[in-house]
């Protein structure tokens, strides 16, 4: 009898080490994938922040770029800066014959004749003579030198030539080529280019989206929450109601963005691929999450509250007002940014409200034309070119920190503003 | 109090049927309640006594399950009618709970929160003074002057209670319902709750729901001992505690049941 006790005591015991054991090995997988993800991600998307620029010398030769004597601020605005950026590509090989001429135009970007007149409209008296400047490098290059490029394919599966790697090799021996922290990645907008590419135009869009978002779910969220929870009777009706509050939660955010395309776009005729619409159809989604999060904080606020301040002889709206919401507010908030970083990571309603339409303005108002993040990585994702696999996963990177900024967000609020009964 | 030899009754309850849904909470209670006294009302668990204290300030409006017949005259007004206004009716009738229930907030805005609500003070300068003599007559200025804008749940069990009181009576209410009050807390601070009952029971009448017989013989004057939803019997406290009629009260009184 003794003996089948100890047996049984033991087998306790055990048993609860193995579950330790088996939880401690769940949270190490959970922690692993995590860790590879964050390590692929970082490793492909850390050299996006940098870019590539070459130095080459160019002469401001005021024949070549048609101007006069004394040229004014127009006139170097309409000079043509073509000829002379051509001239100083061509002349890092004075032997080059036309073919290898084109060949050393395409090592830099589409950009570079307005990069050569950003530098002479900055600096006016550089006319005539010669200045070492920086040109963003064709993304391949870029790839190249990121030793991201494959060097070792035969020259036809390259998109770089033989003749551009040597002139190239020749240029990083000489030191004329430099890595810079790549401030147009944050300042542009998309671009078909990717050396030229970035995410301005998406992150507006995401913002706008977001705001829009919030201004429409927020207040209708807290407003039906606090009237189902504080004022409506418990009846079917209102059971009804919230089953359906519950199951709005649950559908696939695509069918939202269908409900955005048939209605919001063909019966309202709202303009196409705006934050306008997006954060229409985002905020249907974000719904419910709000309204369960604030009915679960206002449900969380000890009823003995709301009985003092009844019994006060204040009346349900006072009661409500005074106490119940201000106490659930906390609770609220944070659900309310959970939604909201629910929202910022959707894609699916986006694109089918039309926000993947190529953009490369900056949108000013949720009325201009955007991309939003997750859309701007499904878009990249799909490119071809090398130069945009990195851009893709810092464009992810970005997304990440904005959701784990708000995350965080919603912890301290939690934490801070979270009243304390006894 | 008497008035000319008479008793002024306070409160007069008259056929009281209570129902949760079709369960039957409270049979046909009748019962009058004498002003500036303190009636106790005991029983044994689930009997209906704080059901019965709910029903004077109209609390039980809130479960929506519960319905209450028959009439509750106070100063000869029936505040079952539907002309009955319950934010009125509560600013006269301040309640106490079981649990402290202290609004999170600081103890001058515990205090001034029903004098805010109905517009009783002018000026700051009057609201101090409510906040002040409120808190003196629940004998917690004393402890708290210093600390008038730490919250109120930073307090102790009895020191929340008292601070409840405190809040009741800053309206000045004719009457004072205490559900259970002491029930959370320690011997010295039922003590002094007591005391303070006593105190209070000058300027307002006090209904006070109780488990603790001892307590009931000790504050109050008058008594009523519920049962299974019925008012078995009511009386001054000295003759249903030395010599009921009723043979359940006996039984319950000498600790045989309940």
């Amino acid at each position: 009898m003794n003996k089948n006790k100890e047996q049984l005591l033991n087998k306790r015991y055990k048993a609860e080490q193995r579950f330790r054991l088996y939880g401690l090995s769940a949270i190490f997988m959970a922690l692993l994938f995590l860790t590879i993800f964050i390590f692929k991600i970082f490793s492909t998307g850390y050299s996006a922040f940098q870019k590539t620029w070459l130095i080459v010398p160019v002469t401001f030769d005021a024949e070549l770029m048609m101007l006069d004597q004394n040229p004014s601020k127009e006139d170097l605005q309409d000079a043509d800066y073509y000829d002379i950026a051509l001239k100083s590509m061509a002349d890092l090989d004075p032997n080059a014959n036309e073919d290898q001429e084109n060949e050393l135009k395409r090592m830099v970007s589409y950009f570079f004749e307005k990069e050569i007149k950003n530098e002479l409209l900055n600096d006016p008296d550089l006319i005539g003579k010669t200045k070492e400047v920086y040109l963003t490098a064709s993304d391949d290059l870029d790839q190249v030198f990121k030793g991201n490029y494959p060097r070792d394919l035969p020259e036809d599966q390259r998109r770089v030539s033989d003749y551009q790697l040597k002139i190239f090799d020749q240029l990083v021996a000489n030191g004329k080529v430099e890595s810079k922290f790549n401030i147009s990645f944050f300042t542009n907008a998309d671009s078909r280019e990717a050396e030229l590419a970035g995410i301005a135009s998406s992150f507006m869009g995401s913002i706008f989206s977001i705001l829009v978002c919030l201004m429409i779910a927020f207040p209708v969220a807290v407003l039906a929450a606090i009237y189902l929870e504080e004022f409506a009777p418990k009846n079917r009706f209102t059971d009804f109601i919230e089953v359906n509050i519950n199951n709005l939660a649950a559908v696939p955010s695509i069918v939202f963005g269908l409900l955005g395309l048939g209605v919001l776009l063909a019966i309202f005729q709202l303009p196409r691929s705006t934050p306008l619409v997006g954060g229409i159809t985002l905020s249907l989604m974000t719904l419910p999450t709000i309204i369960i999060a604030a009915r679960a904080s206002l449900k969380a606020v000890p009823p003995s509250i709301r009985e003092a301040a009844l019994a006060m002889g204040a009346s349900r709206m006072q009661t409500t007002m005074h106490h119940t919401v201000p106490l659930s507010m906390p609770g609220t908030l944070s659900g309310t940014i959970i939604g909201l970083a629910q929202a910022l990571g959707e894609t699916a309603p986006l694109i089918l409200i039309g926000m993947v339409a190529f953009v490369n303005t900056i949108p000013g108002s949720p009325m201009d034309p955007a991309a939003s993040l997750p859309v701007q990585i499904y878009i990249w994702a799909e490119s071809a070119e090398r130069g945009f696999v990195e851009k893709v996963s810092a464009c992810i990177m970005v997304l990440l920190g904005f959701l784990i900024i708000m995350n965080l967000f919603a912890q301290i609020i939690r934490h801070k503003f979270e009243k304390k009964w006894s | 109090m008497r008035k000319n030899g008479v008793k002024m009754i306070k409160i007069k309850a008259k056929d009281v049927d209570v129902f949760y849904g079709k369960k039957q909470a409270l049979f046909n209670i009748s019962l009058d309640i004498e002003e500036n006294q303190v009636t106790a009302l005991i029983g044994p668990s689930g009997c209906g006594k704080s059901t019965f204290l709910r029903c004077l300030n109209r609390m039980n409006d809130v479960i929506d399950i519960c319905s209450v017949k028959g009439e509750i005259l106070i100063n000869d007004f029936n505040i079952n009618d539907k002309s009955c206004d319950v934010v009125r009716l509560r600013e006269k009738i301040g309640m106490v709970f079981q649990k402290p229930n202290p609004f999170p907030k600081t103890l001058y805005e515990n205090v001034s929160y029903g004098p805010t609500i109905h517009g009783m003070a002018q000026s700051k300068q009057e609201m101090d003074e409510i906040v002040e003599t409120s808190l003196k007559k629940a004998a917690l200025w004393e402890e708290v002057k210093d600390r008038l804008h730490e919250p109120g749940t930073g307090l102790s069990g009895g020191q929340q209670q008292r601070l409840c009181i405190a809040r009741a009576i800053s309206v000045r209410p004719e009457v004072i319902l205490m559900d259970e009050p002491c029930s959370a807390l320690d011997p010295i601070a039922t003590a002094q709750i007591e005391e303070l009952i006593d105190e209070l029971k000058k300027e307002h009448t006090i209904i006070i729901v109780t488990h603790s017989m001892a307590q009931a013989a000790r504050v109050s004057q008058n008594t009523g001992f519920f049962h299974l939803g019925q008012l078995i019997e009511h009386g001054s406290t000295d003759k249903i505690f030395k010599n009921p009629d009723n043979k359940k009260t006996q039984d319950y009184i000498t600790g045989r049941f309940g």
